[in-house]
């Protein structure tokens, strides 16, 4: 673990055309967390995370690791910073392993074969993500849940150590959402920051911190269990979401209208 | 049969080397075997002159037609992505008008001149399409953008050459072989050109395949794993001009070999772009080569233009491997 933050924004605005979607934005990641970040449709959390994946035009600085990340290489940003999307497409024609082993690309050379630390990152991101059985399936004969496993899987095996996943819960059902909670604290543990945006609020809420979005600006940035961190999200939802204490963990509840 | 990447390869050489040898022996005089023809000298030239670098051509032309259809396919992200999608055939025929109409001739002329004056005019004119398409889209970073310019230049260059072609019908007839696609003309210069654009094209394509698999995931995660998608989609748009330009410039505009030879090899196994690309190009090589076979055997002594068959035989497959596809549920997105 180090004391350099794994990621860290300033003053980042991002427009779309003539609309501002992200509004002077600043923030900071410590290395060996779990961040998750939440907020009503439309808050620029999708936004928020591909600029700081340098997916997306943006306005101000983010370093990654103490590096300005626009003037990182890409290939070395993509060593240090994985990505997983939103609705990531899948050509109908590669198997699973090929897939995750798209992963490795930002360590390979293009004219090379993969090496075996290629194969072995491949081969842990597979049992991490509980998919070693289906290496040579074809995508195509996947269901949308497995589909999501192979992808996360792709994103593991960068073994970078910043992460950044755009709704990755998409498609899982509650026990591979438990599963994926499961990876994210043990990588975390390693010393891999991993930084989501999600919609699940329960599972929001299991992070080490959450950041809380409205309207293209950080409403609140704090310890998930926090009290006024729970305020916050109830707050941009209108109050239409209350957060209680069940058996031991932090639910939000949907509030009737 | 259960194909492997060094099978389906190994096949596609094999068959290819015998139909070879069966092109370099069939003419309008029907079967002369080409390993039995020593002693007679009339008959070894027409074989070593005429046909063998015909069947070679018909080869070589399909193979960079088959890597540009792949490409294309894998660049675009569609699987009905043709080689010819940015322009270039229009360009060609446009080039190819012009030229017949300032300098006069047929594209049935065999002179030597007349033979490398006709394929530059082609070469120049589908490259031009594809830059204009290329300035048009204002470079390769929208995909979108890059599509409907590539439609827009076609439509608008098909409109000049008839254009042309109507206030000078001689043209029209003069260029029909070129239009249909023919394989009659092609030399031994013109199998040296095509395989001096096919060796680096194919070993470009092939280091850059792996681009190809990241894209599919979505440009964003490609750009994510840090490839350079901008200058490499450039590279990967000028290689298909340069590789779909090469083969319409000795041969006319051959329809669906391109399409046709990286489904073809999709549908005997699913792998990754670096293999995929490698067997469509030899899928298309062998494909011409079927073709100008049956081209010059079917009606013998009369021959075919190839691109009728092409276009006939290659629809035909495209029809049945599209309700083959959608019967096993594939392409449901």
């Amino acid at each position: 673990m180090t004391d350099v933050q794994a990621l860290r924004a300033q003053h980042l605005r991002v427009a779309l055309g003539q609309r501002p979607v992200l509004r002077d934005v600043s923030l900071s990641f410590d290395a060996s967390r779990w961040i998750s970040m939440v907020g009503p449709n439309g808050a620029g959390k999708s936004t928020l995370l591909r600029a700081l994946a340098g997916l997306t035009p943006y306005q101000g600085d983010v370093w990654l690791q103490a590096q300005n990340m626009a003037q990182l290489p890409a290939k070395i940003r993509a060593q240090q910073l994985a990505w997983l999307g939103q609705d990531e497409a899948l050509s109908a024609d590669l198997r699973v392993m090929d897939v995750v082993m798209l992963g490795r690309l930002p360590h390979q050379d293009w004219t090379a074969m993969p090496s075996v630390q290629d194969q072995q990152a491949v081969a842990w991101a597979m049992r991490k993500t509980n998919i070693s059985d289906w290496s040579t399936r074809l995508v195509a004969q996947l269901s949308g849940g497995e589909r999501q496993r192979v992808l996360l899987a792709r994103a593991w095996a960068v073994q970078a150590q910043v992460l950044l996943m755009d709704e990755p819960l998409a498609n899982l059902d509650l026990p591979h959402q438990a599963d994926w909670v499961a990876q994210t604290q043990q990588q975390v543990r390693q010393g891999v920051t991993v930084i989501s945006v999600l919609h699940e609020l329960n599972m929001a809420l299991q992070a080490d911190e959450v950041v809380v979005m409205a309207q293209g600006q950080v409403v609140h940035h704090g310890a998930a269990s926090a009290h006024d961190t729970h305020q916050a999200i109830e707050s941009v939802f209108d109050g239409r979401v209350r957060v209680h204490e069940v058996a031991g963990q932090w639910v939000a509840l949907a509030v009737p209208a | 049969m259960n194909w492997t990447v060094s099978r389906l390869t190994l096949a596609l050489l094999l068959i290819s080397a015998l139909l070879m040898l069966v092109g370099a022996s069939v003419g309008s005089g029907g079967w002369q075997d080409v390993t039995w023809m020593p002693t007679d000298a009339l008959a070894r030239q027409i074989a070593w002159d005429i046909r063998l670098p015909r069947s070679l051509g018909a080869w070589l032309g399909g193979a960079l037609l088959g890597l540009a259809g792949a490409l294309a396919q894998g660049v675009f992200r569609n699987p009905l992505a043709d080689p010819y999608l940015l322009g270039s055939a229009s360009g060609a025929s446009l080039g190819v008008a012009l030229y017949l109409s300032l300098v006069g001739g047929s594209v049935y002329a065999s002179d030597w001149m007349m033979r490398w004056g006709l394929t530059g005019a082609a070469f120049v004119g589908a490259w031009s399409a594809v830059l204009l398409t290329l300035v048009l889209a204002r470079g390769a970073s929208h995909v979108l953008r890059l599509l409907l310019s590539g439609v827009i230049v076609g439509v608008v260059l098909g409109a000049l050459t008839s254009l042309m072609l109507l206030t000078q019908p001689h043209v029209l007839q003069n260029m029909q072989g070129f239009l249909l696609g023919s394989t009659a003309f092609v030399g031994w210069s013109a199998c040296w050109a095509m395989l001096g654009v096919a060796v680096p094209s194919v070993l470009l394509a092939l280091v850059l395949a792996p681009v190809l698999d990241a894209l599919s995931l979505g440009e964003a995660t490609a750009l994510s794993l840090g490839v350079p998608l901008q200058p490499v989609r450039t590279v990967l748009i000028m290689l298909i001009a340069l590789t779909t330009a090469s083969c319409v410039a000795q041969m006319g505009l051959l329809a669906f070999v391109g399409l046709v030879s990286a489904h073809w090899v999709r549908s005997l196994l699913h792998t990754t772009h670096r293999a995929l690309l490698g067997l469509s190009a030899l899928a298309g090589g062998l494909l011409l080569l079927v073709a100008d076979v049956l081209a010059r055997t079917l009606l013998a002594p009369q021959e075919l233009p190839v691109g009728v068959l092409t276009a006939v035989v290659g629809g035909g497959y495209l029809l049945l491997l599209m309700h083959q596809r959608s019967r096993q549920g594939a392409w449901r997105d």
